[in-house]
């Protein structure tokens, strides 16, 4: 069986503060960092195409406003304002195509 | 005279039906780096000793034009055959025919012959190579998947089943393979995925290729779907051949066995371990030591490299290996290497093969990766698998065995039947380093020089707890032994344990955590 060589090197793991030399598998070097959730960052939550933006940077916005449309599995999403405050800035254009959890807007 | 012509037809008849998809469509098979059915079959089995069933059978669709479209062989190949001497159960599709895809009668003659392997108690191979359901034939085709399926799920734990993804798997087709004990694909032929690159595009908006999505490669290494990988077909068929030489023909026997080898007296058991339990070494060394001709044939050898799974043989006869491996992620249990060995320890279990198990790991890989990805079920698995077992349970304590870690890793607790420890074994709650600080905070935190008194703290705690004697001096180890005593006490136990009657309360069944 072939093997691939690239992943040959030791590293350190740390487990109940003692440091293991060992290798590490890809996807534990590739894991990301765990980040929280922000309340007024608004994530995409599917893949897709954005059709129309519905607020400027600057906009006041309520809690359940529609802020973007975006397109994704042939139908138009309203993705919803989750906070109650004023668009702190917007991180995409019309036409542009998003993958899963792109910050698209913040809110503030 | 008569008859001298009726042989002449069915030999033209046979010769014609051989060919299968005609030469054209083999061409294009070989220029793919692919075998047809038919010598897929005769590759894997005993020469002379295939025979094929069915051959004659036609489909009787009449929609969309197939009523005009003769299909020979309905595009599968069915039989009975051996391998060494053993009987099996085969099919194969074939892709020259319609693409090998199934319909009403292709299914049919696929449920006859694993009807046949489970009646006649038989290992069945199942060659997959076919483009999905033939859709011409609506629900019939659905309807053949749906049989295959429920009869993959009946045979599974009575007869030993292997799939080989030999071309393309995919959508419903790929939950056959799923459902049966081993996986076998080869680089650049086997492609198996639910939906393809195609429609992943268009719902998704995601572009990835066929091979980076349900590549073999991808199978053995990322997902776990696959236990073996080969380079080719041939590579492929010899791995096939080996595993069927290995495991028993049915849950009511042994595996045949073989005269015993001692093993390469290139592995020095006892200079394999470092003595540094914060350092790596290859666990396939510890059980080439101890195995027949230092042979072992390992499983899914790609996938959550953390943990070790495998046949090898003790005394002539198969043994099932589980082994922390120190060398990958520092041997810990994670949701994948959970997964693989649970798996692994159910197959011995359901076919009465001894289960030998080395421990050296320091617990579970802490992150939050890890707890939302479910690592409570998925390592609750482990537990689950060796409580559950009643073969014969060996364990040897290499060097750490901390925390949930070793109690999952077939510990007394859980019924192991001989529980040995190397004298530098260190069975504890945690590592000393932890576990100091922990116990000894106070007094490390209130030291005029914390950094001595933890380091002092460290090794009180080795003295103490950092060993086998321990755990043995309440019988939770039933000998301390030296590692070049291992072979032969494994031996002893596997005599001793050849007769082991064990039976769990009546159900109708259990509820692993899947």
């Amino acid at each position: 069986m072939k093997e691939n060589n690239d992943n040959n090197e030791l590293g350190k793991l740390m487990i109940d503060q003692t440091s293991y030399t060992t290798r590490l598998s890809k996807s534990f070097k590739k894991r990301k960092p765990y980040m929280p959730e922000v309340p007024g960052a608004v994530i995409s939550f599917i893949p897709g195409t954005i059709i129309e933006i519905l607020v400027k940077e600057g906009s006041k916005v309520k809690a359940g406003d529609d802020l973007v449309i975006l397109e994704a599995m042939k139908m138009f999403n309203r993705v919803k304002c989750p906070v109650t405050g004023v668009v702190k800035k917007v991180h995409i254009a019309p036409g542009m195509r998003v993958t899963r959890g792109t910050l698209l807007v913040e809110v503030e | 005279m008569a008859l001298e012509k009726k042989i002449r037809e069915l030999k033209e008849k046979r010769e014609k039906l051989l060919l299968g998809g005609g030469e054209e469509a083999i061409e294009k098979q070989k220029a793919m780096g692919k075998n047809t059915a038919r010598e897929r079959i005769l590759a894997i089995l005993d020469e002379d000793s295939f025979c094929e069933y069915d051959m004659f059978v036609e489909h009787d669709a009449r929609d969309f034009g197939m009523d005009k479209k003769q299909l020979p062989s309905d595009g599968v190949v069915i039989g009975t055959g051996t391998i060494s001497g053993n009987p099996v159960a085969i099919f194969a599709q074939d892709f020259t025919v319609a693409g090998g895809s199934l319909g009403l009668m292709h299914s049919r003659k696929i449920t006859k012959i694993m009807d046949h392997a489970l009646k006649m108690r038989m290992p069945l191979i199942g060659i997959n190579d076919s483009g999905g359901a033939r859709i011409q034939e609506g629900v019939n085709s659905l309807a053949g998947y749906g049989e295959i399926f429920f009869r993959n799920t009946i045979s599974s734990g009575v007869i030993p089943q292997i799939s080989v993804i030999l071309g393309p798997c995919a959508g419903g087709a790929v939950y056959s393979p799923a459902l049966t004990d081993f996986v076998f694909v080869v680089e650049n032929i086997s492609k198996m995925f639910i939906t393809g690159p195609e429609v992943i595009k268009t719902v998704l908006g995601e572009e990835i290729s066929m091979e980076d999505l349900g590549g073999a490669r991808v199978h053995c290494e990322v997902t776990g779907n696959a236990h073996f990988f080969a380079s080719n077909e041939d590579e492929c068929f010899s791995q096939i051949k080996k595993l069927i030489s290995l495991v028993p023909r049915n849950n009511q026997v042994k595996a045949d066995a073989c005269p015993t080898l001692p093993p390469d007296s290139k592995y020095d058991i006892e200079k394999i371990v470092p003595g540094d339990p914060t350092l790596p070494y290859d666990v396939k060394d510890v059980i080439r030591s101890v195995t027949d001709g230092s042979e072992f044939f390992e499983i899914q050898e790609l996938w959550a490299k953390n943990i070790v799974i495998g046949f090898g043989r003790m005394g002539g006869n198969t043994v099932g290996f589980v082994a922390n491996q120190p060398l990958e992620m520092a041997g810990v249990l994670d949701v994948d290497s959970s997964d693989k060995a649970a798996r692994f320890i159910r197959y011995c279990d359901a076919f009465n093969i001894p289960l030998i198990t080395f421990v050296d790991l320091p617990g579970y890989l802490p992150g939050v990766d890890q707890e939302h990805a479910g690592v409570i079920r998925h390592g609750a698995k482990v537990l689950y698998a060796y409580s559950e077992a009643t073969v014969p349970k060996l364990t040897v304590i290499l060097r750490k065995a901390y925390g949930g870690g070793y109690i999952a890793m077939s510990s007394r607790h859980l019924r192991a039947d001989f529980v040995f420890a190397w004298p530098a074994a260190e069975i504890a709650v945690m590592g000393p380093e932890g576990a100091a600080n922990i116990i000894f905070r106070k007094e490390i935190t209130t030291a005029s020089n914390p950094d001595e008194m933890r380091k002092q703290k460290v090794e009180e705690y080795k003295e103490k707890f950092a060993n086998p004697y321990v755990a043995a001096s309440r019988g939770y180890v039933d000998s301390v032994i030296e590692p070049a005593e291992t072979r032969k006490l494994l031996l002893h136990a596997l005599e001793i344990s050849a007769n082991k009657q064990e039976s769990m309360p009546a159900k109708k069944h259990g509820l692993p955590p899947f």
